[in-house]
């Protein structure tokens, strides 16, 4: 039972050990890409964390270990020191791998649903909210009949009763 | 039916709408990414052979008839997996298929091809992923489908097996090998 135990605790610490040794991997992949100007390496910082890897799609060009990411980073970083400028760079990848490279989808006729859908959707559930409340408000309140009425009168007098 | 019951049918129409966009969207595989490059000329390059260094391999061979581009390398599982079947269509259906040995090294893509055969009329060498970024590669096995005048006609991301080479490769290559569907 103790050996167990003891077997447990050290698989998990070799787990959080494996974990803690590959978690800070990220932070050294951009440091060997610097320039002589520090706002360029910023550009240069911001532009790769801007740009989606097409491997594992939920990681930006900056922080995957990829081996396209790192292929691209390289390409990036040559296309900056030859001095072409961000959307220089931006289209020569959009060029080769489409929109998807981006995060943020560019405005044309495709995309307009993507940008304007969901407030589509606000406006025609206010719309709706709107209407119901309105008519809600229209309808006429119905009088009661003779022997609702009466009924009404009767409920009333015993509550009264009961407080006296 | 009664204006009620209809009104009552609005709700049931817009949760069958929505369902049905849902399950078309989980349909959809997120890893195929449609190829700006199609229907456009294909990337020029300068590459070499993996077999002969000395031998550089440019666009032009691409030129004069309808070739399968397979990006491939030895480290790829996927890739191996559809090596038989790249070996029958090349045997069966004289379509020409040209290799795009990616990100590899030369012994061990030469290894592969000796251990399971080569379904490549030729095969372009490309360590660096030097022309790989121009064609907008980011995967391996990847095939291109290039028509006699070296414009990319279609782009299967992923292996090709069986299947996939009678519903989705072989009508396109026919299609732009004689002029017929």
């Amino acid at each position: 039972m103790i050996r167990t135990q003891t077997q447990s605790l050290a698989a998990a610490l070799m787990l959080a050990g494996a974990l803690l040794t590959t978690a800070p991997a990220h932070a050294f992949t951009l440091e060997e890409f610097t320039f002589e100007d520090p706002a360029r390496t910023q550009e240069f910082r911001d532009l790769t964390g801007e740009l989606r890897c097409l491997v594992c799609q939920n990681e930006s060009l900056a922080g995957s270990q990829a081996g396209v990411a790192q292929d691209l980073r390289k390409e990036i970083y040559r296309m900056m020191q030859e001095g072409r400028s961000r959307q220089e760079v931006i289209d020569f990848l959009v060029e080769r791998y489409g929109d998807f490279v981006l995060y943020e989808p560019p405005l044309r006729p495709s995309t307009l649903i993507l940008w304007f859908g969901p407030f589509l959707f606000v406006g025609f559930g206010a719309y709706l909210l709107a209407r119901t409340l309105q008519r809600k408000k229209a309808e006429p309140e119905q009088d009661l009949s003779e022997a609702e009425r009466a009924r009404l009168q009767q409920l009333l007098a015993q509550t009264g009763d009961q407080h006296d | 039916m009664n204006t009620s019951a209809k009104r009552a049918l609005i709700p049931l129409g817009i949760f069958l709408a929505l369902a049905a966009l849902l399950f078309y969207g989980l349909q959809l595989d997120p890893r195929k990414i449609p190829s700006p490059l199609v229907d456009k000329p294909a990337p020029e390059f300068s590459l070499p052979d993996l077999k002969d260094p000395n031998q550089t391999l440019t666009r032009d061979i691409l030129i004069g008839q309808v070739s399968l581009v397979n990006v491939w390398a030895s480290w790829c599982p996927s890739c191996r997996q559809e090596h038989a079947e790249l070996m029958r269509i090349a045997r069966e259906h004289g379509v020409r298929v040209i290799g795009f040995n990616w990100k590899d090294t030369r012994p061990e893509a030469l290894a592969m091809l000796q251990r399971y055969g080569d379904p490549y009329t030729v095969s372009l060498y490309d360590p660096d992923n030097q022309a790989g970024i121009d064609w907008g590669i980011y995967g391996a096995p990847e095939t291109f489908i290039v028509d006699a005048e070296g414009i990319i006609r279609h782009k299967r991301v992923g292996p090709i097996d069986a299947q996939v080479w009678a519903e989705e490769i072989r009508p396109i290559v026919a299609r732009y090998q004689g002029g017929k569907p």
